[in-house]
């Protein structure tokens, strides 16, 4: 990680700025109190401490940056939100009510978390259009499903979500011949026409061209206020384009939090990712 | 004003391979009455009862193979344990018709069929109960094979246990019932199985008429079977257990209860197969513990990827095709009839791994949703 400044142009750096703004603001009001608290919550694998004493909080709206050098416990944080993994002690609460430890891994999905994994997974056999149909929201039974149709709303839904994660030419395409971008951003879109409450996105602009990753940033920058989203990322001037908030997660606790800046001039973060 | 909306039933326009199918069906239909009953049996148009027993194996085997393709080809389930529910369907009818023998088996017992007789049994075994009315027979080879395929599919995926591990335990199952019905205390014939079938709801097994309805009401059930497989893959839930197949994890974060989906898949499959195994056993006159032998699971996936993996079409024609080059060939020249299935296989699996199926022009005419203005 670099501590360098930003090496953006001023206009360019400042629309950033007007996007993270305006994302920041967009909170509902109705959205109110935390969405998600994680508190002790510790994760061992044969004796090693993946996650240790993790405690997190993210508000409803907000967008939030994880970053952390590798092995740092960012990949099982996510895998105990979504219940792939259980943690050996703490809490995990959605909401002030719903116990995410209790959950399995649909239903949480149901509740309304919704994860992008780090290697793009969409259904490479079906069309972008099949992608995006499956992820529907709504009972998800195979007896219904077997004679479900789509209702004109749920295609006004589909189309809006393909507008925004611009696939809209490509609908009738085969997501396995995407380009690495488009498949990242049919996930999202996935995501999306779940509509989750909570976005958790791991490694979103791995891989991706600089023009790709711009594109990310704006389509992150605007779901943040309708809904919360988590992104893990390695690329500093990826996050650079979209932090407000940042926390930095080192050998499975976090290390510091606060603003991008406030956490970079932190002399602990320094030490972990330039070595003291 | 939106066009083209899709219905949840499938179309048939795009559908060139099933549409292709069916109409073979019909023709098997309408031909097989014609060469063999109204073509004078002097004529070298004329289809003999060898030729009809054939045709009415082969399109159960067909049949069987669709259902190994429903669960292999569209949802990863790799069965190594199929001909299982095909022999148990084969099993269900086969114990209807030993009931319907009666007084003209070799001991004459009216309750008791022949072996049970040899073997000293007085009675009836409970499980035989209701055996000598037809929709007693009906219903056990749906249930036998469904309710089967339910609990181990139950096991099985609720444990998550996939790929390798589950082909194993399949041909694990097949082989267990194997050994239990080559046992003679288990009521069901021992090795012999059961044989020497004289009617079935009446009609005289021997008669050419009744075996060319036979073969006619197959032709209905491969067609019938089809049209339900394809119901299934390109509803929602069908591509929901695509989704399934190509990655797992992910369906599940999207909310799908993969284990369910998996299950009433293989649970159709089972059904459908035993179906093909009942409509089977009153054609070819015997069904024994053989049917569950390992390797006849494991043709039955060779059938599929020779004839195309998860195009449901291919794989009846996989089917058909290998069966005809094995009873020619084991014939002709016997002792080469494995090494050729072997090398098919591994033939198919180099150069066409898209089956015989493959070979036919691509096509995609589904998921077309035009928005009109």
């Amino acid at each position: 990680m670099s501590t360098a400044t930003p090496i953006l142009e001023p206009e360019v750096a400042t629309h950033w700025r007007r996007l993270r703004e305006e994302a920041a603001h967009r909170a509902p009001a109705q959205l109110t109190g935390t969405r998600l608290y994680l508190e002790h919550i510790t994760v061992s694998f044969d004796g090693f401490k993946a996650l240790n004493d993790l405690t997190l909080y993210v508000d409803p709206g907000e967008l939030r940056c994880i970053i952390g050098p590798n092995g740092a416990g960012k990949t099982t944080m996510m895998d105990v939100i979504t219940g792939k993994t259980r943690p050996d002690s703490g809490t995990a609460f959605f909401g002030p009510k719903i116990d995410l430890l209790k959950l399995t891994e649909p239903e949480i999905a149901e509740a309304g978390i919704g994860r992008k994994f780090q290697r793009p997974t969409v259904f490479e056999q079906l069309t972008v259009f099949e992608n995006l149909e499956l992820a529907l929201p709504g009972p998800k039974s195979f007896w219904r499903m077997l004679v479900a149709t789509m209702t004109p709303a749920q295609y006004d839904r589909l189309d809006e979500v393909l507008a925004i994660i611009r696939l809209a030419g490509l609908r009738n395409v085969i997501a396995g011949t995407l380009s690495h971008g488009q498949k990242q951003w049919l996930e999202i879109g996935m995501l999306l026409m779940q509509d989750p409450l909570l976005l958790l996105v791991d490694e979103p602009v791995a891989g991706m061209t600089p023009q790709e990753t711009e594109r990310t940033a704006e389509l992150l920058l605007g779901l943040a206020g309708k809904h919360s989203v988590v992104v893990v990322e390695h690329d500093m001037e990826f996050v650079r384009l979209i932090a407000t908030q940042v926390t930095v997660l080192h050998e499975g606790c976090v290390l510091s939090e606060g603003s991008l800046d406030a956490v970079q001039n932190d002399p602990r973060v320094i030490e972990v990712y330039l070595g003291a | 004003m939106r066009a083209g909306s899709r219905p949840w039933w499938p179309s048939w326009s795009a559908d060139r391979g099933g549409v292709t199918l069916v109409a073979l069906m019909a023709f098997v239909a309408v031909m097989t009455p014609l060469l063999n009953l109204a073509v004078p049996a002097a004529s070298p148009f004329h289809m003999s009862t060898f030729g009809l027993t054939l045709v009415g194996k082969y399109l159960c085997y067909a049949m069987l193979a669709m259902t190994v393709d429903l669960v292999w080809g569209f949802c990863g389930i790799l069965s190594l344990g199929h001909a299982a529910f095909f022999a148990l369907g084969g099993y269900a009818m086969g114990m209807y018709l030993m009931r319907q023998i009666g007084t003209r088996g070799v001991y004459g017992n009216p309750i008791l069929p022949d072996f049970m007789v040899f073997l000293n049994w007085t009675e009836l075994p409970w499980f035989w109960y209701g055996f000598d009315h037809f929709w007693v027979a009906v219903l056990a080879m749906l249930m036998v094979p469904g309710l089967l395929a339910l609990v181990f599919g139950w096991l099985a995926f609720r444990s998550r246990v996939t790929g390798v591990y589950l082909s194993i335990i399949t041909q694990a199952l097949t082989y267990a019932l194997m050994l239990a019905f080559f046992r003679n205390d288990m009521g069901f014939g021992g090795n012999n199985g059961f044989t020497d079938f004289k009617e079935l709801l009446g009609f005289d097994l021997q008669r050419d008429a009744t075996r060319v309805a036979l073969v006619v009401l197959t032709a209905i059930a491969v067609a019938l079977g089809y049209a339900a497989c394809r119901i299934i893959v390109e509803s929602r839930a069908g591509r929901a257990v695509r989704a399934i197949r190509d990655a797992e994890s992910r369906t599940r974060f999207l909310g799908y209860r993969v284990e369910y989906f998996k299950l009433w898949v293989f649970v159709f499959s089972a059904v459908m197969a035993g179906v093909a195994g009942a409509l089977y056993v009153p054609q070819v006159g015997i069904i024994n513990p053989s049917e569950f032998a390992p390797i006849n699971s494991i043709e039955v996936v060779i059938w599929v990827a020779v004839g195309g993996r998860g195009t449901l079409f291919g794989a009846a024609a996989g089917a058909v095709l290998i069966n005809y080059a094995k009873t020619y060939l084991t014939s002709a020249l016997p002792e080469v009839w494995l090494y050729a299935l072997g090398a098919l296989f591994i033939l198919a699996t180099l150069f066409l791994p898209r089956g015989l199926a493959g070979l036919l022009p691509e096509r995609r005419g589904r998921g077309e949703v035009v928005i009109a203005a």
